[in-house]
């Protein structure tokens, strides 16, 4: 068992995992925030994304030692203008992937203004290309990713004017 | 996963004795190949040494205009670097086209050097594979290999060596730099990755217990126009069937200087050093861009699965290198 | 317009305001966007364990030794089950059904395996053994150490290779096999104009997002279970036959399912084996499948052959229509898709012949995948269409009108509604389908080839029973108790419109309880049945709490609805009225003296069993649309990108437009996966799967998927509840097809194979 100390959604965690213990059961098991989802624990689907450090990572390949002394925040933690625009533009149906979609999302647009770049990128605007490739992490199976789009337009632009 | 000590070493010097001292132990960077293998057993580490503190994380100039980037440098802060940006847009490219921004956040350029194959037969626990189990046989070769090499092959093993980077790092004759318990030594990229042989578990030719600290890049100025393209079966968050990272040079007609590397089309990132003599101080045309590609998938050897590779490997590199020197004569026309 | 959550419990009622038709916020909203909504295997319980399965790695013969020694050794392991150690469930039944239930638990059960009670081995993962710990780790790590040894036997597993050696399937609950009308080889034969095609389709699996998990809990003999199902009440029987409990005695919840496309709707391994581990444990047990647990044990949608023949005169009327099929069962379970069964409803024809054969493999049960049949049926009959029409020379949407028929071209009934000429008109409109060139090749976006695609989706429908119940308390609120399935559908939500509506109050005093097997049953959520189904349950139990009130009110002497029979009222203000006078419910559960007043549905079985078969004796109903597709193909890697989308559907009554559209485009996103990437990879040699990820299963991600249009013809359906026509399922079909039309226009070349990737295209 080792001991570690985590800031999760602005209160201090502190817990012992054995090192085998992934950042996402730390989370859903271990503090009971199931916001995150394991959706294949494989670092293929995106349902796992937390911000650490304000970046968005799978929390499904990160082993919850590796994260000692860092600052989580899950979904539960978010207060964001994107939930509510996810409901008013249906960016979900199950709503299996949505909390992973909306971390997600809130570290696209701030690595976006912070000028990371991506494949699409010929301009520094955020258009829907980019978005949709910048998003590709995040599956959705219901295929609600019109919505998701449109959501995180929507407070893009909100917050360009 | 199988349960492991877990290390945190504080500096270089730490992490390497750390490892050497324990047979079964490994290096941990961002953990996104790693991880997922031990969840799968394929990878049982007794000890995993996380490396992920040491002080390896930046991108320095080199004299001349080279980079030095620090073996801890995270994917996506790589691509995002302005002078990689400027000075090799292929390497930018190369690493926005892999995985998902989520895990370029998370992995490592030491740990994207050393990633390992996504050949099905590798990752199932139950089929032959002299990868995962020397000796044990190859089921990929007549089994599902849509996604297996074509150029470096053997009759032990087809798997692909799956990283966009490392296809960037060999066109740009990057350097590695390893420590060891007896010191530090470069490793040119090219000579990292081992081919399969007969012994397909030696993936490179680093020896035990050594650790990637850093990747040089020399300077180049051709890689100012260069540009890496991927082709794969979704529009993003796949892995390769074929990629070109291609630099060209062009001087009244004629290829001054030129880069060209593949990747998801052999066991290590591909050099594509023929095809590259034939265009050197050739014509900048299609024709000429044909017969290159043409001679550097002469020798390839196809599966049912990939027969397709060559011809769409060489329509990559056609269409590639044609982009490449219409941005030039558009940037020359605009002068 | 658009009522938003906030608004709808601010609002006052107007007695204008109706929120059948709109486009409503989803009910759960809230608690899926910050992370609330809680799924089956995020309920703590004191003492939980956790379960890891343990798969076989054959794919036939006999368990001759299990060594669990070393995975017992494990510190924090509770036990391991094997069919050594385990007190075996009852089987799944099978022969002849003694009841409903029987045949409902067998029809629904995933396989006939008893499963850790034989040392037979089906199929390569089949599940084994059950490790259960302390830790989910720890139950994963130790799964690993179990040892099994086999005494393999010969196995049946590669489809192409016993694809030819299919034998005719026969008729079942899935339709009819075959059907022939005229004589449809000799009018081929005859045909001035003919195409005749080889189709295949490869086995497909749904990857809902949330990989099936259960949390089982027993306290005596009564038992709670969390489960990721589309089928609560089923699931219920199946569990009361298998562990031998009353059906009372069992609660099984599921509030909240991560998407099912199908996956959940029967009854597979891992909910038996949690609620097996939690029983033989004592222990409350947590069994999450692992991504690739839910490939081995969850069967998916078929793989197929298909020929599809059409013959036609050069004026591209059809004389001859020719639809055969090869799918593939499991030897322990699964049910023959309906493959051609929308060939019999699609194009006016005097003959027509269709076939459908089946194979039986060593391998792990086929089962329904949204719209199952006609997704790939249709993909072969409307590339077919499409070819013809290039044979022709003739526009593929004037080549299917002049093939719209009257009626029901086999059976000669009538269509309930139908609207596809309409569809394709406004369709053509919408889509600037006048801007194509019809010679392949002959449309560039700059360096891109662009094509452009159109296909027939059709999907029959159904309604099954359900109950439901409605009360309304002093306050004027409404909840509404129906064990409906939150599989992403907005379930809930429309059902919450219905009520106010037919109550006349407001959206935000409706509440609606689901997901419980305790509920009023429901139907299960499939087959594009749920919505309606439950929409006839919860009119019918406004319609009789409306009664109920009314009663109520004329017993009181002052109440100003004393004397009105309750056709000549208004319903609106959370009220009833004649003119400008009435009363509120609130008020006439005040007169009376009570404190809520309640109306219980219970479907008459036999009622619903005479009206639809009434029903299906006059007529076909279907839901139905025009799918328009636009690509873009790479000219020199042959990448398939789509572009531009739009589907026109004609699915009757639309209960709420934003869910709706939503669900129809998940359908379209699925089509598009499974006509360019989507592709189960199984090993004819030893029966594995071999992409058993989300990783090398390609479902399409954000950058595959371009803005999708819709348009609902939003006519009601003249017999079914409100006019609602299910919206499930329609859209995936013919989707496939209109990508593979489009790139046969983009580039010349028809690709008969699924999925299309470019190496079908270099």
């Amino acid at each position: 068992m080792t001991e570690i100390r985590m800031k999760v959604n602005g209160d201090v965690e502190s817990l012992d995992v054995e090192p085998w213990v992934s950042l996402l059961d730390a989370l859903r098991d271990r503090l009971d925030l199931t916001g995150p989802k394991k959706g294949c624990d494989q670092g293929a689907c995106g349902a796992c994304t937390v911000l650490a450090d304000g970046m968005r990572i799978n929390a499904c390949l990160a082993l919850a030692v590796q994260y000692d002394g860092s600052e989580i925040t899950t979904i539960e933690g978010v207060a964001h203008p994107l939930q509510e625009a996810f409901v008013r533009h249906d960016g979900f149906q199950c709503g299996y992937c949505t909390s992973g979609q909306i971390c997600s999302a809130i570290g696209m647009l701030a690595e976006h203004a912070s000028g990371m770049p991506s494949v699409v990128a010929d301009s520094s605007e955020l258009t829907e290309a980019e978005v949709r490739e910048r998003m590709s992490g995040n599956l959705c199976r219901c295929g609600a990713y019109n919505g998701i789009v449109d959501a995180i337009m929507d407070v893009a632009g909100k917050d360009a004017r | 996963m199988k349960s492991f000590a877990y290390v945190k070493a504080t500096n270089v010097e730490d992490a390497v004795r750390a490892i050497t001292a324990e047979p079964g132990a490994k290096f941990l960077g961002g953990g996104t190949n790693l991880v997922d293998l031990m969840r799968e057993g394929i990878e049982r580490p007794d000890t995993v040494v996380d490396v992920t503190g040491l002080p390896l994380n930046t991108v320095e100039e080199l004299p001349g205009g080279g980079l030095r980037i620090g073996a801890l440098v995270r994917n996506s802060a790589l691509a995002a670097d302005r002078r990689v940006r400027t000075r090799y847009p292929m390497l930018s490219q190369a690493l926005l086209s892999g995985a998902s921004a989520q895990l370029r956040n998370m992995a490592t350029v030491g740990g994207n050097l050393l990633q390992r194959t996504r050949c099905p037969y590798f990752y199932d626990g139950t089929s032959a594979c002299n990868k995962r189990e020397p000796g044990s046989g190859c089921d990929a070769l007549d089994g599902f290999n849509r996604g297996g090499a074509i150029l470096g092959v053997s009759d032990s093993c087809i798997a692909t060596h799956p990283s966009d980077m490392c296809v960037a790092l060999a066109a740009l004759d990057a350097e590695v730099e390893v420590r060891g318990l007896d010191g530090t030594r470069r490793v040119p990229l090219a000579d990292l990755h081992a081919l399969p042989g007969d012994t397909p578990e030696i993936e490179t030719t680093l020896a035990p217990g050594e650790l990637i600290t850093a990747v040089e890049l020399p300077p180049a100025p051709v890689a100012a126009n260069s540009r890496y393209r991927k082709v794969r079966d979704r529009a993003s968050y796949a892995f390769a069937l074929v990629s070109v990272a291609a630099a060209l040079e062009v001087r009244e007609g004629t290829v001054s200087q030129v880069r060209l590397a593949l990747g998801g089309v052999a066991p290590k990132p591909w050099r594509a050093r023929e095809a590259e003599r034939i265009l050197l101080n050739g014509p900048a045309d299609e024709a000429a861009f044909r017969r290159a590609a043409e001679a550097e998938l002469a020798t390839a050897t196809v599966r049912q699965g990939n027969a397709f590779k060559p011809g769409l490997a060489k329509a990559t590199i056609v269409a590639t290198l044609r982009e490449l020197s219409r941005e030039l004569s558009t940037e020359g026309a605009g002068r | 317009m658009t009522v938003t959550q906030s608004e709808a419990v601010e609002e006052r009622a107007t007695g204008t305001t109706k929120y059948v038709g709109q486009s409503v916020d989803r009910l759960d909203g809230p608690a899926k966007t910050t992370g609330k909504a809680r799924f089956s295997a995020e309920f703590p319980y004191p003492g939980l364990t956790y379960a890891a399965v343990v798969h076989a790695t054959i794919s036939r013969g006999r368990i001759t030794a299990i060594d669990t020694a070393e995975a017992k050794a494990v510190r924090g392991v509770v036990d391991v089950l094997t069919h050594e150690n385990t007190p075996p469930m009852k089987p799944v039944p099978k022969g002849i059904p003694t009841s409903m239930n029987a045949v409902f638990s067998a029809m629904l059960s995933g396989t006939s395996v008893n499963y850790l009670a034989t040392d037979e081995v089906h199929w390569n993962g089949q599940p084994v053994a059950v490790v259960v710990a302390e830790t989910p780790e720890t139950a994963r790590y130790a799964a690993s150490l179990v040892r099994l040894t086999y005494r393999e036997l010969p196995a049946t597993l590669d489809f192409a290779a016993e694809e030819p050696k299919a034998e005719p399937q026969k008729g079942g609950l899935m339709g009819g096999a075959s059907t022939d009308k005229g004589d449809a080889p000799a009018a081929l034969a005859a045909a001035a104009h003919s195409v005749d095609l080889a189709f295949s389709t490869p086995p497909h699996n749904h990857n809902a997002l949330e990989p099936h998990a259960t949390t089982a809990v027993w306290d005596g003999d009564r038992l709670t279970v969390h489960d990721s199902t589309q089928g609560i009440s089923g699931l219920r029987k199946h569990l009361s036959q298998r562990f031998g409990l009353p059906e009372k005695r069992i609660r099984v919840l599921a509030q909240y399912v991560g998407g099912g496309f199908g996956g959940k709707g029967s009854f597979w391994a891992g909910t038996l084996l949690a609620v097996l581990a939690a029983r033989a444990t004592g222990r409350p047990v947590r069994l999450s499948l692992t991504r690739e647990g839910v490939y081995h044990t969850v069967g998916g949608r078929t793989p197929s052959t298909q020929r599809v023949a059409l013959g036609a005169g050069a004026d591209g009327r059809l004389t001859a229509l020719l639809h055969t099929s090869v799918s593939r069962l499991g030897q322990v379970g699964g049910m023959p898709e309906n493959i051609t069964g929308s060939s019999r409803h699609l194009y006016a024809c005097d003959n027509i012949q269709l076939r459908q054969s089946v194979v039986r493999l060593d391998l792990l049960s086929n089962t329904f995948m949204r719209a199952p049949g006609e997704s790939i049926g249709s993909f072969a009959m409307e590339s077919a269409v499409d070819e013809l029409a290039c044979e022709l020379g003739m526009d593929p949407i004037e080549l299917r009108a002049r093939n719209e028929p009257e009626r029901d071209p086999v059976g000669g009934k009538q269509f309930s509604n139908r609207r596809l000429v309409e569809a394709y008109r406004v369709g053509a409109e919408m889509f600037g389908w006048r801007e194509r060139d019809a010679r392949p090749g002959a449309m560039r976006d700059g360096r891109w080839l662009v094509g452009m695609g159109v296909a027939t989706a059709y999907h029959p429908q159904m309604l099954m029973p359900a109950n439901a119940t409605v009360r309304i308390d002093a306050a004027g609120k409404v909840v509404v108790q129906c064990g409906l399935h939150e599989i992403g559908v907005g379930a809930a939500t429309a059902q919450a419109q219905i009520a106010a509506d037919e109550l006349g109050v407001p959206l935000g005093s409706v509440r609606v309880e689901h997901g419980d097997s305790d509920l009023p049953q429901a139907p299960f959520a499939g087959g594009s049945v749920q919505t309606a189904s439950a929409a006839a349950a919860v009119v019918a139990a406004c319609a009789k709490l409306k009664r109920t009130l009314l009663g109520l009110a004329r017993r009181s002497a002052a109440s100003p609805l004393r004397g009105r029979r309750l056709e000549e009222l208004e319903v609106r203000d959370g009220g009833l009225y004649h003119g400008g006078r009435g009363q509120t419910y609130a008020e006439i559960l005040a007169g009376a003296g009570r404190g809520h007043a309640e109306a219980v549905i219970k479907a008459n079985m036999l009622g619903f069993v005479a009206k639809t078969v009434r029903d299906t004796r006059r007529y076909v109903k279907a839901a139905s649309g025009a799918q328009f597709c636009e690509v873009r193909v790479d000219p020199d890697t042959f990448e398939v990108r789509v572009s531009r989308w739009l589907g026109v559907f004609d699915v009757g009554t639309v209960i709420n437009t934003r869910t709706a559209e939503s669900q129809l485009r998940g359908g379209i996103v699925m089509g598009i996966g499974m006509a360019l990437s989507e592709q189960t990879l199984i090993d004819g040699r030893d029966g594995r799967i071999m992409n058993p990820s989300l990783s090398e299963y390609h479902v399409p991600v954000h950058a595959d998927i371009p803005r999708i249009d819709l348009h609902c013809l939003n006519e009601p359906d003249p017999i079914s509840p409100l006019g609602v026509v299910g919206v499930g399922e329609v859209s995936i079909t013919g989707a496939a097809a209109a990508v593979a039309n489009a790139v046969r226009h983009a580039t010349g070349k028809r690709v008969v194979d699924l999925p299309i990737t470019l190496d079908k295209l270099l």
